[in-house]
């Protein structure tokens, strides 16, 4: 009883301290004071898109940029990217095709050779944009993601073929235990009879999203907020979508046109809700996903903003202050986004393993 | 045409801005008594049978999940109103 209080106090002091040694870092950096902070900027450039990776101030790393005009393809790296003072945009000027492309907020638009920049009256560009199949800081997340789910299961399935009949040794008793929760709580009690079909996906989704979740929650590793890129959830909610459907028995479609039990004058109202409930339940588990990670970002990333903010209106000082404070409250954050990560995982797959049950129900 | 013109004045004078906000409000509101009514009868239903608590546990957390969800869209939209 004695030792356990002395741990908890000494976990407490070193997290105050832990805590309190961050804020040394976070200084506002007041050489480039022409520039006021924008929160609502730097939100959105964390959160959003980008085709490098911003890891610091002055640490970029540029990422290849592959884009299909109606002459060709060009690949190059984002860095090619020069400031033109005459138009005041990014531009490059591809050798093989010819083609100049400028690049603004994140998109790279074609440079027409009489017009220039064609831009309307709200300021949004006109100009034609090729096709962008660039690998941008969300795709090398996925790549990233994709390295690490090869590594931890190629060992596992290794060495699971080499240490037949013996006790798990290794990440294998790491892996196993999770294993067995995706088959014994979620495949099993949803899908019942031949679930076996359904495992290789509800394995992959499941470990894909906790691990792309937990990508997008590392400082400096560039801040890769898969998860919370609405292309990639819908991806992921379409695999589902037509899984669902591929799979589905008569008995499943016969519920939607003509549900049992439902008298004659009712079923004009029933079948349209019916049938909206086969796209939405798809749609709403694309945006669930999307909106918890993007948000927990968000609010990450403004309590982090909080300090800039005090510090440009007050000086220096109430930074600092402020600091304390912020940094408390982005520790709890962080704690429970951990928690977001595995639950979203966790209730994506447990959904998923829902319909594809509701979908080979045998006919009662 | 008075109707028009109230909500160019209304688009204009940032209350569309202001409506966001008192949306994502009330989403909150909305959260916080859907989860706080399936923790309140989790709770009560776990003391009453302290053995089925993991069973409980794992439904109480499948629907916060589910109602988080609808809460989450709400407040995507107000956020796409501000942007």
């Amino acid at each position: 009883m004695e030792k356990r209080s002395l741990q908890a106090f000494r976990v407490g002091v070193l997290s105050l301290l832990f805590s309190l040694i961050f804020n040394l870092g976070s200084f506002a950096s007041s050489e480039e004071t022409k520039k006021s902070f924008d929160p609502g900027e730097t939100i959105m450039h964390h959160v959003m898109d980008a085709h490098e990776i911003h890891i610091t101030k002055g640490v970029h790393i540029p990422l290849p940029c592959i884009v299909k005009a109606k002459n060709g393809f060009d690949l190059f790296s984002f860095s090619s990217f020069k400031k033109n003072e005459s138009l005041g945009y990014l531009t490059y000027t591809s050798g093989s095709t010819g083609n100049t492309y400028f690049y603004e907020h994140g998109h790279i638009y074609l440079l027409d050779s009489e017009k220039g920049v064609m831009t309307d009256e709200t300021g949004s560009i006109l100009n034609e944009a090729p096709y962008d199949i660039s690998i941008t800081k969300n795709v090398a997340g996925m790549f990233l993601g994709i390295v690490i789910m090869f590594l931890i299961f190629l060992t596992v399935a290794k060495s699971y073929q080499t240490r037949v009949g013996k006790a798990p040794k290794g990440i294998q008793s790491f892996m196993e235990p999770l294993i067995l929760f995706v088959r014994d709580e979620i495949a099993k009690p949803s899908i019942g009879h031949g679930y076996e079909r359904f495992m290789p996906f509800l394995l992959t989704i499941f470990f894909f999203i906790w691990i792309l979740n937990m990508l997008g929650l590392i400082p400096f590793l560039g801040g890769m907020n898969v998860t919370g890129n609405i292309g990639v959830t819908m991806v992921l909610a379409l695999f589902t979508f037509v899984i669902t459907s591929v799979n589905a028995k008569k008995g499943y479609w016969m519920h939607i046109v003509a549900p049992p039990g439902v008298p004659l004058w009712l079923l004009p109202i029933m079948v349209p809700i019916e049938i909206l409930g086969v796209f939405s339940k798809p749609i709403v588990l694309m945006l669930r996903l999307f909106a918890n990670i993007t948000a927990g970002h968000i609010v990450l990333l403004s309590f982090a903003s909080l300090i800039f903010i005090f510090a440009e209106a007050n000086g220096p000082a109430a930074g600092f202050g402020v600091s304390i404070v912020s940094v408390a409250f982005s520790v709890f954050m962080n704690f429970l986004e951990l928690l977001v990560a595995f639950l979203q995982a966790y209730v994506f797959t447990l959904l998923s393993a829902l319909y594809f049950g509701m979908a080979t129900e045998e006919a009662h | 045409m008075s109707l028009l013109s109230i909500l160019l004045q209304a688009a204009s004078s940032g209350m569309d801005v202001m409506g966001a906000g008192i949306g994502a409000g009330i989403a909150a509101l909305g959260a916080g008594v859907g989860i706080g009514r399936i923790g309140g009868s989790a709770l009560e239903a776990m003391a009453r049978q302290p053995e089925s608590t993991g069973d409980i546990r794992a439904n109480m957390i499948v629907a916060a999940a589910l109602v988080e969800g609808a809460v989450f869209f709400a407040i995507v939209l107000c956020l796409l109103v501000v942007l």
